[in-house]
């Protein structure tokens, strides 16, 4: 990094650079906590985390409006908070808690939550591209100027389901943003082990939508390319498509041995992270203080701090609900899909 | 007003388009070409594009856009050519339709309706004829619907549409061509109870969908011979009335249900095991069943016709269960 002015950083408002720090730091943090809480066996289940490709989803949701909607992957913690989900009614779900934001019925990979329009939370790998479709539908049928975010791997590429929303998208001019975070490994297949064309954004661009290649671990590029891809989503443009290129720095899953990749791969990637990427342009460029970034770390840990202490506090649903949640309560909410309304 | 079952479908299709604008029909040619079983004929014209949407062949990604509209707060019918084709959308079907109120603890609940054609008769092979409807009256979450007759073809649509959650309406093919007398104000009907057609003293026939003609048709043969035979018009698969079921069982003490599907992993075996476990007392025979050969529906006439349920083997199924009195 060198003072030189086309450093990322150099044309940023300090503020708002700080601003996305602390918005990566915040996933990193709850992240670094869940895995904590995993081999504490206080979270069970599978559990992906987000870290190293926080960039994506702090650059990306900056630019979304609280009517927008969201669809996510089953590695989605950060999404959801990033989205406004609380970080404590998040820890709270993967402890199975009613505290948790689905009540403890979805866990780590479905989160879900009316209030912020995040429809979760699919582990289902491209099972929430015809959902964003659907959303996005409905907005454009109902003469709203709402946009429809939806995030899946680059491992979704690979499924019908992806071709199918894309062409759907396109073909009805639908007002959806497709960001597809390629991190190079569906779990341990490498990207040009399971696609005969490794250009994702080509494979959007034969469907007739706008495709950009971003660099998915700076996320000033990120965050920029984002707006300008909401903005023309939301004016009527049609569906937007982004391949947002990353690296997940820890395993799939708890349970990855990650044989599929040395360790020299890994670290180079590690130069790159994208809350180290940014805190040492900000520093180059004095706009972030030692001072400030100790504060920025402790707002983090703080939060987190919070949000362990609430999920501790949690309880248990009672046995007596097991059934309820299968069919709708009659008089709850009867007239519109929750979250669906103006 | 005379009415054929295809009519009346198309009939409360259109009043739900009139009755709310979030409602609209997608599907493989429901516009342009007039609906793959002309049910949705004329409807282009009436609504326009937008909402008779015709779609490419991505069941998948239309039936998942449906769920999503659904989500969004619109009032989807997505039609799907085939219950065989269904398969294609199987994912968003159980995984997202059927789940998702659950997963979100109750935070998104998805009022899609989703109509198919389903059942054997017309020569369509494997691919075109299976009855897959009792698979899916296995997934918690959905509503299963079989509308048998004009009233329940024309009224069963508005009432799903009501349902805060997925329904899916299963139209046998066989039912289509059906003519009879459809009342001038017909409307919506319920979707929680199933239908006495026919009552009887003798022996229960529980059925529905596509076989309740061949039932009601034993049923009458069944008359001349004395036995006097309940046909049962199940509506709802899932889910199941039982009451109805075991109130009919429990008064004629015996019951053969007739299912197109096949008959291992069943709803036919879901019913027997139902009037085995509540009803077991008050019966005089086990609990008959007729249902398809264990087979992928073949092409040829005769070997599609002996692979489904018949007259003959329903007669024979409830001789044996009344000749069980003993």
């Amino acid at each position: 990094m060198t003072g030189s002015a086309d450093v990322p950083g150099s044309h940023l408002d300090p503020a708002h650079g700080r601003h996305l720090l602390l918005q990566m730091l915040r996933v990193r943090r709850l992240e670094e906590k869940c895995v904590e809480l995993y081999s504490a066996a206080k979270i069970r289940g599978f559990l992906h985390v987000y870290i190293g490709e926080e960039a994506v989803a702090a650059g990306v949701l900056e630019s979304l409006a609280p009517e927008d909607a969201v669809v996510a992957t089953y590695r989605e913690h950060g999404h959801a908070l990033l989205r406004g989900v609380p970080a404590g009614a998040i820890l709270a779900e993967m402890y199975g808690f009613v505290e948790g934001c689905c009540i403890g019925r979805g866990g780590s990979m479905h989160l879900f939550d009316a209030a912020t329009r995040f429809f979760g939370g699919n582990a289902i790998v491209a099972g929430g591209l015809p959902l964003a479709v659907g959303l996005a539908l409905a907005d454009k049928m109902a003469g709203r100027s709402r946009v429809t975010v939806c995030f899946f791997g680059e491992g979704a590429v690979a499924e019908g389901e992806f071709h199918e929303s894309l062409n759907l998208a396109a073909l009805w001019q639908l007002p959806v943003l497709f960001c597809c975070e390629n991190n190079l490994y569906a779990m341990g297949t490498a990207l040009g082990r399971s696609e005969s064309q490794t250009d994702i954004a080509l494979k959007a661009a034969a469907y007739e939508i706008a495709a950009w290649a971003v660099d998915g671990m700076d996320v000033l590029a990120v965050e920029e390319t984002a707006r300008r891809a909401v903005d023309a989503v939301r004016s009527g443009g049609g569906p937007h498509f982004l391949e947002l290129r990353t690296y997940r720095f820890r395993a799939h899953s708890m349970f990855d041995p990650e044989r599929y990749r040395d360790k020299a791969e890994v670290a180079r990637w590690l130069e790159r992270d994208p809350i180290v990427l940014l805190r040492a342009a900000m520093e180059a460029a004095g706009q972030l203080s030692a001072q400030d970034w100790e504060q920025l770390e402790a707002d983090a840990d703080a939060e987190v701090a919070a949000a362990v202490e609430f999920a501790e506090a949690g309880s248990p649903e009672p046995l007596e609900d097991l059934t309820r949640f299968v069919y709708s309560e009659r008089g709850a909410s009867p007239e519109t899909g929750a979250g669906g309304g103006e | 007003m005379k009415s054929s079952y295809r009519e009346a479908l198309r009939a409360g299709i259109r009043d739900a388009m009139l009755r709310d604008e979030r409602v609209f029909l997608m599907g493989e040619d429901v516009g342009a070409y007039g609906g793959s079983f002309a049910v949705s004929l004329g409807l282009l014209e009436e609504f326009g594009p937008e909402r008779i949407r015709d779609t490419p062949l991505s069941e998948s990604g239309f039936v998942g856009a449906g769920i999503g509209a659904a989500l969004g707060g619109m009032r989807p019918i997505v039609e799907i050519m085939t219950v065989n084709f269904s398969l294609l959308a199987l994912d968003q079907i159980v995984n997202n339709a059927a789940s998702l109120l659950h997963m979100s603890g109750g935070q998104f609940n998805v009022p899609v309706v989703i109509r198919m054609t389903t059942g054997a008769g017309r020569q369509l092979g494997a691919q075109h004829s299976h009855s897959l409807e009792g698979w899916y009256a296995h997934i918690p979450g959905l509503r299963i619907l079989a509308p048998a007759t004009l009233a329940d073809a024309r009224g069963m649509l508005w009432t799903a549409l009501e349902d805060p959650d997925p329904v899916l309406i299963f139209e046998h093919g066989s039912l289509y061509n059906v003519t009879g007398e459809l009342d001038d104000d017909a409307g919506p009907v319920d979707i929680d109870t199933a239908a006495v057609r026919r009552p009887g003293n003798d022996v229960s026939l529980i059925t529905y969908g596509g076989t309740l003609p061949t039932v009601l048709d034993a049923a009458g043969q069944l008359a001349n011979e004395g036995i006097d035979a309940e046909v049962l018009d199940l509506r709802t698969l899932r889910p199941l009335d039982d009451a109805a079921i075991l109130t009919s069982a429990r008064r004629t003490h015996r019951a053969v249900v007739v299912d197109e599907g096949w008959r291992s992993g069943s709803i036919s075996a879901e019913i027997s095991a139902r009037i085995t476990e509540q009803a077991f007392y008050d019966l005089d025979a086990p609990v008959g069943r007729v249902c398809s050969a264990e087979v992928p529906i073949p092409y040829s006439k005769q070997l599609e016709l002996a692979a489904l349920p018949s007259v003959e083997r329903i007669l024979a199924a409830a001789r044996e269960a009344v000749g069980a009195r003993g």
